[in-house]
């Protein structure tokens, strides 16, 4: 009957917040003031251990393991290879390539989507009339699946499509998804162009941050529009420049339905593999579980690294 | 600001405007063509070329609607999961005073940073092989079911909520309940909208973890299905890219539409706050 009555917050010792000491009950002294917030928590605790936490430590140990597919509850021995897997990866000359994609596919995103977002951020933040339709405009890509722009990508950027017919001579042979040279590229922009209108939305956040201050004392000094916007608004906005530094290169990093689906699965000779797509060939379709997670693990760190040394860079210049 | 200025930022908004919509507005007439008209005059089409055969076309290939039914219960179990669980963590963590409760919020913020891919392949072994979970609406919904995202913009727009108002109900002798029902839901429906919007996105446009989870085509989501059928299909059709672009409107009109109309509750100071954590 006490231990009911101390699980239900709220009652007659709950209420004031009197400074005097109230003899507290064991549980209360033990759960905190109110012990249901850990009893709302506990579906969500549950979740992030079965769904986050295992994996992440099941990845690990797959990634030291000859593991292989059986039926469950079978009980079969998949013995431990210690780095095997990690030294398979590295003279895999598929995966060292899926690597050097995503490396080329970031020099292309991250510029132009920090560049590009802010810039249209900045002119979409002074704008009163047609705000909304322009935002709506840029957000769209970002909130339509990527499986169906993908197929209107393909119209456009086909050998005979739309694109090429507008470039004549310029357009490249073999067309954009299908040439080598250009096959990572091509998903290097489309990727841009479809995640564009989140950063939009994003510095335009951050815009509300800037002083209107600084635009009038910079103008005072006689700085031009352009001045005022590399010494006010880039400096202003560099928190969020960090985060979406961060979030397309972890984009970057998850790179899967664009070159499985533009490019029929990783393009020619894997020019534009990523090493997703190869963690699903080698994992799920070839049955060698245990080298997708090495590869995964790989990944995971070299995405860490990278986003270690943007955060440095990036983040340097507010000390 | 001079004139110069004023025509050079509409030129740039306009033209960016023009290059995000223009693929959009290119798919519809893609889908309305009996035959692929891929010159620059094609983009202009009068009304006799326009069809409604690609639709039927792909319809026959795959289910567009067995394929919405199940993106929809994907998405819908994806939500109401997010915003049930999500409600309850932040309005413990703003409201609330336990002991865990600081321990639970930084798990929320770290969870954020755990990539996907690191997480695909553990996750189809445990989910597809171990628990027996492929074709089936729980192995789809299971890892999307928890959102540290939405669990920190609800805790968020909690604590904004004068605590003056839970002592007040606390005294008129509610209980913990009946003050999150009551009081702090109706109070932050702002950012029940916002966490519904969201979250639709990301199951609704998911293709890669129910790819690898649905083998049977009546368990798998459009984006699925469509996909498959860009990938194998498409080549032996008569109007292949007539056809996938048909799917590919009837994929992405249920988002657009959703969000041209609650476009002003996808406010970007919400979606900022929800990111930075």
């Amino acid at each position: 009957m006490t231990a009911l009555a101390d699980t239900r917050p709220g009652g007659a010792t709950a209420g004031s917040g009197g400074g005097r000491a109230r003899p507290a009950r064991p549980l209360r002294r033990v759960l905190g003031r109110h012990p249901l917030g850990l009893l709302l928590s506990a579906p969500y605790l549950v979740f992030v251990l079965v769904v986050f936490a295992y994996p992440l430590v099941f990845a690990g140990y797959m990634s030291f393991r000859d593991y292989f597919f059986a039926a469950p509850g079978v009980d079969v021995d998949r013995p431990f290879v210690g780095l095997e897997n990690y030294r398979t990866l590295v003279a895999d000359p598929a995966v060292r390539r899926s690597f050097v994609n995503v490396g080329i596919f970031l020099v292309i995103n991250v510029p132009l989507t920090v560049v590009g977002s802010l810039v249209l951020a900045a002119l979409l933040n002074r704008v009163v009339r047609l705000r909304t339709f322009l935002r709506v405009s840029y957000y769209l890509p970002y909130i339509a699946a990527s499986v169906a722009v993908v197929a209107v990508w393909l119209f456009l950027f086909s050998g005979g499509g739309i694109v090429n017919r507008v470039l004549g001579p310029l357009a490249p042979d073999p067309t954009w998804l299908i040439n080598s040279a250009w096959a990572m590229p091509s998903i290097a922009l489309f990727v841009t162009w479809k995640q564009m209108g989140f950063y939009i939305l994003l510095y335009l956040a951050a815009l509300q941050n800037v002083p209107e201050e600084l635009y009038e004392s910079a103008a005072t000094d006689g700085a031009g529009r352009f001045q005022q916007f590399l010494n006010v608004t880039v400096p202003g906005v560099r928190p969020a420049t960090v985060l979406v530094l961060l979030l397309s290169t972890v984009t970057g990093a998850n790179l899967f339905t664009e070159p499985y689906l533009l490019t029929g699965g990783g393009g020619p000779n894997g020019s534009s593999a990523s090493p997703v797509l190869i963690m699903y060939q080698e994992g799920i379709e070839q049955g060698k579980p245990g080298y997708a997670a090495a590869i995964g693990i790989v990944l995971v760190l070299a995405t860490l690294v990278i986003a270690l040394l943007q955060n440095r860079f990036a983040g340097e210049r507010d000390r | 600001m001079s004139r110069t200025a004023t025509v050079l930022r509409g030129l740039v908004l306009g033209l960016g405007a023009l290059v995000f919509l223009f693929p959009f507005y290119y798919m519809v007439i893609g889908s309305l063509q009996l035959a692929p008209d891929q010159s620059v005059a094609g983009a202009f089409p009068h009304p006799g070329n326009l069809t409604g055969a690609n639709y039927a076309a792909i319809d026959s290939r795959i289910s567009l609607f067995r394929g919405l039914v199940n993106s929809g219960i994907f998405t819908g179990g994806v939500v109401a999961c997010t915003v049930v669980f999500a409600v309850l963590v932040g309005y413990a963590l703003a409201v609330l005073q336990w002991r865990g409760r600081g321990a639970t919020f930084a798990l929320a913020l770290l969870v954020q940073v755990v990539p996907f891919q690191l997480l695909i392949i553990p996750l189809y072994v445990l989910i597809a092989r171990n628990y027996g979970l492929a074709d089936n609406y729980l192995g789809m919904i299971l890892p999307f079911a928890i959102n540290s995202t939405a669990v920190i913009i609800f805790r968020q727009y909690f604590l904004q909520v004068p605590k003056e108002l839970f002592e007040a109900a606390r005294i008129d002798g509610a209980g913990e309940v009946g003050l999150l029902t009551r009081v702090a839901l109706p109070l932050v429906r702002p950012a029940l909208v916002t966490v519904v919007l969201l979250t639709f996105i990301g199951p609704w446009n998911e293709f890669l973890w129910p790819f690898l989870i649905t083998k049977r085509a009546d368990m798998q989501p459009l984006a699925v299905s469509l996909a498959n059928y860009i990938t194998n299909v498409a080549a032996t059709a008569a109007n292949p890219f007539g056809a996938a672009m048909a799917g590919a409107v009837v994929l992405a009109a249920p988002l657009v539409v959703l969000f041209v109309v609650f476009q002003r509750y996808f406010i970007s100071t919400d979606l900022g706050s929800g990111v930075k954590g």
